[in-house]
């Protein structure tokens, strides 16, 4: 087995296993935390695929920054077993049926479908470069660029109007 | 002149409620006026005392620890009149007086001495009063460096006659040294 | 890959590694010194001449005091919050440019543990996850100052790092490259980037002061309110990783004011010096001037200290959201249409 292949095992044990510690803990604070291990072990794969910039864009977006919010909210809101929400067993059962008929779905997708695998196409350009990037994001991918800013931008102005008193009237 | 005239400092302020301008609101200037002041304080002389290698020079009017003097004969001179009591300003002296018997000329100098005298020193000042109360010379507020030593019993800082008279050889050495001079 | 570049940079970051760790050290004198005497004081001059081994003592105190440890709901989280604190300050010297290269062996020597091309970027993605060491060790101690003071501390870093990122785009727009190598070299001679881009500059060093929790941001620690906050039950060496930590960022966050705004190891005639005296003592005396700048910005960090009050939470939330994240953007605006005049003027016509 060469280095790469190892560090993949390892890679994909660990986000496999945390991903599924993070459904499993019961303490929200250990899932979030798992969740974080898991975030972390994906930007090693996009290591591993010689993406730096889409490792580091991965770490900073969502370790950095929506993980912590994360730990924020449930660290401020003090869930613990006492007032853990009891869920009625018709729900569970309803979870359950549909966790199954979804993975049915997915299982046959994955058995039917088959794969495609063209040809590499090297066109001598370097795509982990970000200066390439940005100029492939810039030029060939601007609309789906601008649209995705302007998403973010409708998603802020959202929480803003959200989160603003509405005026009392006297 | 009315108090809100006085400044004793000479720099007295009057403290106002205006509106800052911009240039006042962004601080920085009262920033950088800041750092100078703390900048400036690096060349100023330390004024550390290297304890144990540089001691602090003793004020001349220091007042320690009580002594009981004797005389050049060794003969205690307190005569308990109490005058150091009343001055006290703490209420830390007592005594007791007693009249001198025939075979005690020796050990006092007067016909009255203090058989007992005490200073309470939980209470004692160190004010100096009962030095300049003393019409006998008898108790002085030597330069000793400790005050009082520390202990855990009150009764420890009742100070009687044996801890504040004055050693018999001291006091002859002291006559030795003036009859020298 | 042959050997000898691995032996190079394994020496590379042991060297760095052990720099870092000694100037965290000697911050700590340093720290102490510098508020002695800007209080007319000596300062600490018992331990060693001068009180130069007052950080080895300081350690050996932490080494031997009890370890204690609260009713933790989680044992191993509570041992990795210094643990994370401490890795994340020393993980940003790695891509940090020390010098610009030694000529030994027969072979260029680059004085950087890796020149990745993200190099800025990676900066910041690991100043994003200083918080969880901070934020791990308050909840995991189990109290209620603890994990106030982590809160405190972790809200303040998160909201002044969108101040310094974009405070960075500008400087970004200017170099024109995320690598701190290349950002060195476009600083050669006197072309230092804090005479091109002073508000960014100013804005990021605001930001630098934040980021480490240092006065006059230091409200993650408050006797009256929070005990110690984040670390009020850490005791020991435990708490030692803490406060180190918080002087290995100190130094790191000087060395990146330093690469960033202030030429990095670049000084004055140092074409000069590597045509006459050759690349080695040319790099060397770089490494110095380098070290010089980040001595200045470290002592810069203790002289405001003990300058500037600390600032209330409520002012400090609007000096990071209110002021400085407007005063980047338009920063950024700036710097755009200084950069495309050329083109503004021949549009309206000029």
């Amino acid at each position: 087995m060469s280095t790469i292949l190892i560090i993949f095992c390892v890679l994909s044990a660990v986000t496999i296993a945390t991903a599924f510690l993070t459904i499993y803990s019961r303490n929200p604070i250990h899932s979030a935390l798992y969740l974080v291990i898991s975030f972390f072990s994906i930007a090693g794969h996009y290591l591993l695929l010689n993406s730096q910039f889409l490792a580091i864009m991965h770490i900073i977006v969502y370790s950095g920054a929506i993980m912590i919010l994360f730990l924020f909210t449930i660290m401020l809101m003090n869930l613990n077993k006492e007032n853990e929400v009891h869920k009625p067993r018709i729900t569970r059962l309803g979870a359950i049926v549909s966790f199954c008929l979804i993975s049915l779905v997915l299982i046959a997708i994955f058995i039917n479908s088959k794969p495609i695998v063209g040809e590499y196409i090297s066109t001598g350009a370097d795509y982990q470069s970000i200066k390439v990037l940005g100029l492939v994001l810039l030029n060939e991918y601007m609309v789906p660029f601008e649209f995705a800013s302007i998403l973010l931008l409708v998603a802020m102005i959202g929480s803003v109007l959200l989160s603003k008193k509405e005026k009392t009237e006297k | 002149m009315s108090i809100e005239t006085i400044s004793l400092s000479g720099r007295k302020k009057v403290v106002s409620n205006k509106e800052m301008t911009f240039l006042e609101k962004m601080y920085l200037l009262a920033i950088i006026k800041g750092m100078i002041i703390t900048i400036k304080h690096l060349f100023t002389r330390k004024v550390t005392i290297k304890y144990p290698e540089q001691v602090r020079e003793m004020s001349p009017v220091y007042r320690g620890q009580h002594q009981l003097k004797r005389d050049e004969q060794g003969r205690e001179n307190c005569t308990a009149c109490g005058l150091c009591a009343l001055s006290c300003p703490a209420e830390a002296i007592t005594m007791k007086a007693e009249e001198r018997k025939a075979d005690e000329k020796h050990l006092y100098r007067e016909e009255k001495y203090a058989s007992i005298y005490e200073i309470n020193m939980l209470r004692c000042i160190f004010c100096g009063l009962c030095e300049e109360a003393c019409p006998k010379d008898a108790i002085y507020l030597t330069t000793s460096k400790t005050l009082v030593e520390s202990s855990y019993d009150r009764e420890d800082f009742i100070y009687g006659k044996d801890r504040l008279v004055m050693p018999l050889d001291i006091a002859m050495k002291n006559t030795q040294l003036k009859n020298a001079n | 890959m042959d050997s000898s570049i691995i032996i190079e940079k394994s020496v590379i970051i042991l060297v760095v590694f052990a720099i870092t760790m000694l100037m965290a050290m000697y911050s700590t004198l340093a720290e102490r010194k510098v508020a002695a005497w800007l209080q007319d004081r000596i300062g600490p001059n018992r331990a060693g001449k001068g009180g130069i081994l007052q950080p080895l003592a300081d350690g050996l105190k932490l080494f031997s005091k009890e370890e204690f440890e609260p009713d933790t709901p989680n044992r191993f989280l509570f041992f990795a919050g210094p643990a994370l604190a401490m890795t994340t300050a020393l993980m940003t010297s790695a891509v940090i440019p020390w010098g610009d290269k030694f000529h030994l062996f027969g072979r260029d020597i680059i004085l950087q543990a890796t020149d990745i091309d993200v190099a800025l970027l990676y900066l910041i993605g690991v100043m994003s996850i200083g918080v969880y060491g901070i934020m791990i060790g308050g909840w995991a101690s189990n109290n209620k100052f603890s994990l106030i003071g982590a809160v405190r501390a972790a809200s303040q870093m998160i909201s002044y790092e969108v101040a310094m990122g974009l405070s960075l785009i500008a400087l970004l727009m200017m170099t024109g490259t995320l690598s701190l190598r290349e950002i060195s070299m476009q600083q050669a001679g006197m072309n230092w980037n804090v005479f091109y881009q002073p508000l960014s500059f100013f804005i990021f060093l605001i930001c630098a002061f934040a980021e480490t929790n240092r006065t006059p941001f230091d409200l993650a620690e408050c006797e009256t309110e929070l005990v110690g906050g984040y670390h009020t039950e850490y005791s020991s060496m435990k708490m030692g990783f803490y406060l180190f930590a918080e002087y290995a960022n100190m130094f790191i966050s000087s060395t990146i004011l330093a690469v960033l705004f202030f030429g990095g190891y670049n000084y004055p005639g140092m074409s000069w010096a590597v045509e006459n005296w050759g690349v080695n003592l040319a790099n060397v005396i770089g490494i110095i001037a380098l070290f010089i700048k980040i001595c200045g910005f470290i002592f810069l960090y203790m002289w405001v200290r003990w300058t500037i009050p600390r600032f209330r939470y409520d002012q400090l939330m609007h000096l990071g959201w209110r002021i400085l994240i407007p005063l980047s953007i338009l920063n950024i605006i700036i710097t755009g249409i200084v950069m495309l005049r050329a083109e503004i003027a021949i549009y309206l016509g000029f």
